[in-house]
């Protein structure tokens, strides 16, 4: 059975001409970047190339805006608690809208819970922020709002240069976390007015284990794992060279292959979405045009989102939802209900996100199987039948 | 291949579930909610003498809900009322070849699902 696998924005294979790249640095050049003998020079040079195509990809004032670190979790962690712990003297407010990514939300509510005072900021059925509520929200004591790009569950983009605008006229910073958006849209951080952006790896088809945090000039915060001082102290920990090579190599592909990959996505995207939505009481969720060009979410009455992936499995295809069933703390996805959702609506979500190698041939298939599934599944499920009657 | 560490005999049952749909006129049924992820189940049941002589259920939840209905129906079915009654959570994750830890609740809702529908099936009975 030939497998479709849309869930990139779960786990992306690493792209072949990245791993030969960076390779080397696993057995050739694997020596330390502190160390000031010629091997350690030689990985301290790769890393510092791969920094500025990651300075390159997201139009940053020069690389040293670019901290690596472990992972984008870890990015979002440092940003959050960072900026929020340097800053305390300007105030103890922070703000983060209701769609953002546990690696941002937990972070805030370990704020919270030391003092400082967390306003959520609201999203509409699309998953768009309430720009009227941000501005009303925002005091002079909010020292970080933190808005994300575009929604990984949903797929909606965020209008960030509208948002930075608001948050500017009060002085606190903007935190973007742009894991789901990083390789998929043009990113510009100066134009769009950016302190603190977040970018993962993996997400750009770039080794896992490696993220970024880029930090506007002039920005101040502070560092959250301590030991070293590596990465101008903002992150200790030796620098795992192999990926963050890789990451840099990647971020040059992608700003490279971008443009073409999107327009070549988004037509499958779209007669996905065609397709499936023509199975009874299907309905798209997220923004249905301000959405990332390889995203499509769905939810179906009466069904529940993991016997639905369970099921698509069967078929050789893999997909993710936000089903209470399928997480590990048996509570619905936080991004569904913020979008307006109830339980049982939340419960029968499916979320397909499409990479280098889906292709229109695709479309068919899956549309198939979806179908296929949701009426089985239907016809086991007792609120279905309700609805008949 | 993926299977959320379920066993092959929890993925049997999810893909062919047993005893599903509805009996119309049942001698018992029950219907229980899950209280820890919202899902709903219900079980109906024919009895002759005291025998389960058919059961039948549907399902709203996880592939270790359904697979969870589909075996306790199989335990019941055949079984005296009072037999059927004693089946607890553990014996169908046991048949199951076992169940991942967070998904053992599961298995109380297939439980209480029967243990309901025979209450209702006694309760019809007294009142005769
Ligand atoms: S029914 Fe929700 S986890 Fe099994």
């Amino acid at each position: 059975m030939p497998r479709i696998y849309l869930d990139h924005a779960s786990s992306m294979p690493v792209d072949s001409r990245v791993f030969e790249f960076a390779k080397p640095y696993l057995r050739e050049s694997w020596g330390n970047p502190s160390s000031l003998h010629s091997v350690g020079l030689e990985a301290k040079r790769a890393v510092e190339e791969s920094r500025g195509k990651i300075a390159e990809f997201i139009h940053a004032e020069n690389e040293s805006t670019i901290i690596f670190t472990g992972g984008a979790t870890e990015a979002n962690n440092l940003a959050v608690k960072g900026a929020a712990l340097r800053n305390i003297t300007k105030g103890k407010a922070v703000i983060a809208s209701t769609i953002e990514h546990m690696s941002v939300l937990n972070p805030m509510k370990e704020l919270q819970k030391n003092g400082f005072s967390l306003t959520m900021l609201p999203v509409d059925s699309t998953g768009i922020v309430d720009l009227k509520k941000l501005d009303s929200i925002l005091t002079k004591d909010t020292v970080l709002s933190s808005v994300m790009y575009a929604n990984n569950e949903i797929g909606t983009i965020e209008p960030i240069k509208d948002i930075s605008k608001i948050v500017h006229e009060k002085g606190g910073f903007l935190h973007v976390d742009a894991v789901a958006a990083g390789g998929r849209v043009p990113i510009d951080v100066q134009n769009e007015g950016i302190d603190l952006l977040t970018l993962s790896s993996n997400d750009l088809y770039g080794p896992p284990g490696a993220g970024v945090l880029y930090v506007k000039p002039g920005v101040k915060i502070q560092s959250v794992l301590l030991g070293g001082g590596q990465e101008r102290g903002l992150r200790s920990g030796t620098e795992n060279v192999f990926a963050l090579v890789g990451m840099g190599e990647a971020a040059r592909i992608a700003q490279q292959e971008m443009k073409q990959e999107s327009s070549r996505l988004l037509p499958i995207r779209d007669k996905f979405i065609k397709e499936i939505l023509q199975i009874d009481q299907s309905y798209l969720t997220g923004h249905p045009t301000l959405r990332l060009p390889h995203h499509a979410s769905f939810r179906f009455s009466f069904i529940e989102g993991e016997s639905i992936l369970l099921n698509m499995d069967m078929y050789g295809i893999q997909v993710s939802t936000g089903s209470a069933c399928s997480s590990k703390t048996l509570e619905p996805s936080h991004v569904l209900l913020a979008i307006g959702l109830k339980h049982e609506e939340a419960h029968g979500s499916m979320v397909l996100t499409l990479g280098r190698s889906t292709s229109m041939e695709d479309v068919p298939v899956v549309s198939k199987a979806t179908n296929e599934t949701v009426q089985r599944l239907r016809r086991l499920s007792p609120m279905s039948q309700e609805w008949r009657n | 291949m993926a299977n959320v560490g379920y066993s092959k005999k929890v993925m049997e049952h999810f893909m062919n579930p047993h005893n599903v749909g509805v009996i119309e006129h049942p001698d018992g049924y029950g219907k229980v909610g899950n209280p820890v992820c919202g899902d709903v189940m219900e079980i109906f049941i024919k009895v002759k003498d005291d025998i389960i002589t058919d059961i039948k259920f549907r399902t709203f939840g996880c592939g270790s809900a359904i697979a969870t209905s589909s075996m306790v129906t199989e335990l019941a079915k055949g079984k005296h009322v009072d037999e059927a009654v004693k089946i607890t959570r553990g014996d169908v994750a046991n048949e199951l070849d076992g169940l991942p830890a967070q998904k053992m609740h599961c298995s109380n809702l297939a439980a209480d699902a029967l243990h309901e529908a025979i209450k209702d099936y006694k309760n019809k009975k007294q009142m005769k």
